[in-house]
């Protein structure tokens, strides 16, 4: 019987692949890369693409990923998928429009708190006119009666 | 029969809210099991992760990783996770609760905080309570992608690289089980290390391209895992909260139905009753 070793595909959100296989060819950032039992400890970046998987009894399995780690130990291969493209451009705008989303909330924030602020105003300002009214309104009375006196 | 008829009104007006209970609790049943799913699934990548890394640390003993190392703690972050809908009982002010404990407490050792946001009651209170929010991400839905959280994280990440944070923590709810939920605090920045079995043979990894390079990138991966898998959680403990916060309204509408019922069926035999006692007492008139 051939050699095997296990494979693991896993990504942060699924098991993608786990069993036996006899080899495996995957696409390295340094090139392609043929992964066959007892290849010696490696790790390794990987560019998108794809991983053949040949299991025994020459079956094939071909997975596409976008990208990831590959990690080789004599008998374990295991293969850390990335689910989305990874580039620093596409990881900065992600990262930009999180913090606009941040900014946009602090900027709220203040708003609602001037509105506040001007709430405030207002009801101070409504209670003093009140006060002021009610001051006229006294004054008045005073004079009509003053007068009614007179 | 006024009043028999103003309880009548009332009683069918809770059943059709017993209804809706009943049917958000079958909801929030299959998305708890499926949010479960999910979190098992990302298991493996960061145990696997974390073998890696820690080989990696061992065999170069030499390279400390910034992420490592632990630092005067004078600013903080703290990433909070909470639901974007309620209806899930006190999960979501419990977990507020705990996390303002925790900073809090941190403030009395005159540390900064810098917040980052996920969901949208977390939104909804950091707007009036205050603190600075550094990022902010909502509306990631019950089967949330890694691609979501990219940014966020990357945002704290640039911040502790650049050194104006020093630590970074996460707060979420912990599945303990469908009936308990635990708020917790984990911290993801700088990684506590952990105790390895000692290695019984020397041997250490060919590296494509170099160490350092694919140790920072496999550490990055790490926290995004982390905090994937932290939101993953706080979704199957929505699902629990809120199935269990419907199930008891479902209840609670049954036994009122059961008590407007009985002072329904009260109400009409004294109409009846009346209505029989006029009769007779006209008839013994005539």
């Amino acid at each position: 019987m051939a050699m095997t070793m296990h494979v693991d595909i896993v990504s942060a959100e699924a098991q993608i692949f786990s069993g036996i296989a006899e080899h495996l060819i995957a696409t390295g950032v340094l090139g392609e890369l043929g992964i066959w039992p007892r290849h010696a400890p490696l790790v390794t970046l990987l560019k998108p693409g794809q991983i053949k998987i040949v299991k025994p009894g020459n079956e094939e399995e071909i997975f596409y990923i976008k990208g990831g780690i590959l990690e080789v130990q004599p008998h374990i291969v295991t293969v850390l998928a990335d689910t989305v493209m990874r580039a620093t451009e596409l990881d900065e705008a992600a990262a930009l429009e999180a913090k606009e989303r941040a900014e946009q909330i602090l900027q709220k924030r203040a708003e609602s708190g001037a509105a506040r602020q001007a709430d405030i105003d207002y009801a101070k300002a409504a209670a003093e006119l009140a006060e002021a009214v009610a001051q006229l309104e006294t004054i008045r009375k005073l004079r009509k009666k003053l007068k009614i006196k007179e | 029969m006024a009043v028999a008829k103003e309880i009548r009104s009332k009683i069918s007006s809770i059943k059709s809210t017993q209804k809706i209970t009943r049917a958000m609790e079958m909801i929030s049943a299959g998305k708890m099991r499926k949010a479960q799913d999910r979190m098992t699934l990302s298991r493996p990548y960061a145990i696997k992760i974390r073998q890696v890394i820690s080989h990696l640390a061992s065999a170069h003993p030499e390279y400390r990783h910034p992420y490592l190392n632990v630092r005067e703690n004078k600013r903080a972050g703290f990433m909070i996770v909470t639901s974007d809908r309620g209806l899930c009982g006190g999960l979501n002010s419990n977990l507020l609760k705990t996390a303002l404990v925790e900073m809090k407490a941190l403030q009395q050792d005159d540390v900064e905080l810098d917040l980052c946001l996920i969901g949208n009651k977390a939104e909804a209170f950091f707007k009036r309570y205050g603190g600075h929010i550094a990022a902010e991400a909502n509306h990631l839905g019950d089967a949330p992608k890694v691609e979501d959280l990219i940014g966020i994280v990357k945002v704290m990440l640039d911040r502790y690289d650049a050194g104006t944070l020093d630590s970074l923590y996460i707060v979420y709810n912990e599945f303990v089980s469908t009936m308990n939920q635990k708020p917790r605090v984990l911290q993801l920045l700088p990684i506590i290390a952990t105790k390895e079995p000692e290695m019984a043979h020397h041997w250490d990894y060919i590296y494509e391209p170099d160490a350092k390079e694919l140790l920072t990138l496999l550490l990055k991966r790490y926290i995004e895992s982390q905090v994937y898998q932290a939101v993953v959680e706080n979704i199957a403990c929505e699902q629990a909260a809120r199935m269990v916060a419907m199930k008891n309204a479902t209840e609670n509408a049954g036994e009122l139905i059961s008590n407007l019922q009985l002072a329904y069926n009260k109400a009409r035999q004294s109409a009846i009753t009346q209505e029989l006692a006029e009769i007779v007492a006209g008839a013994a008139a005539v």
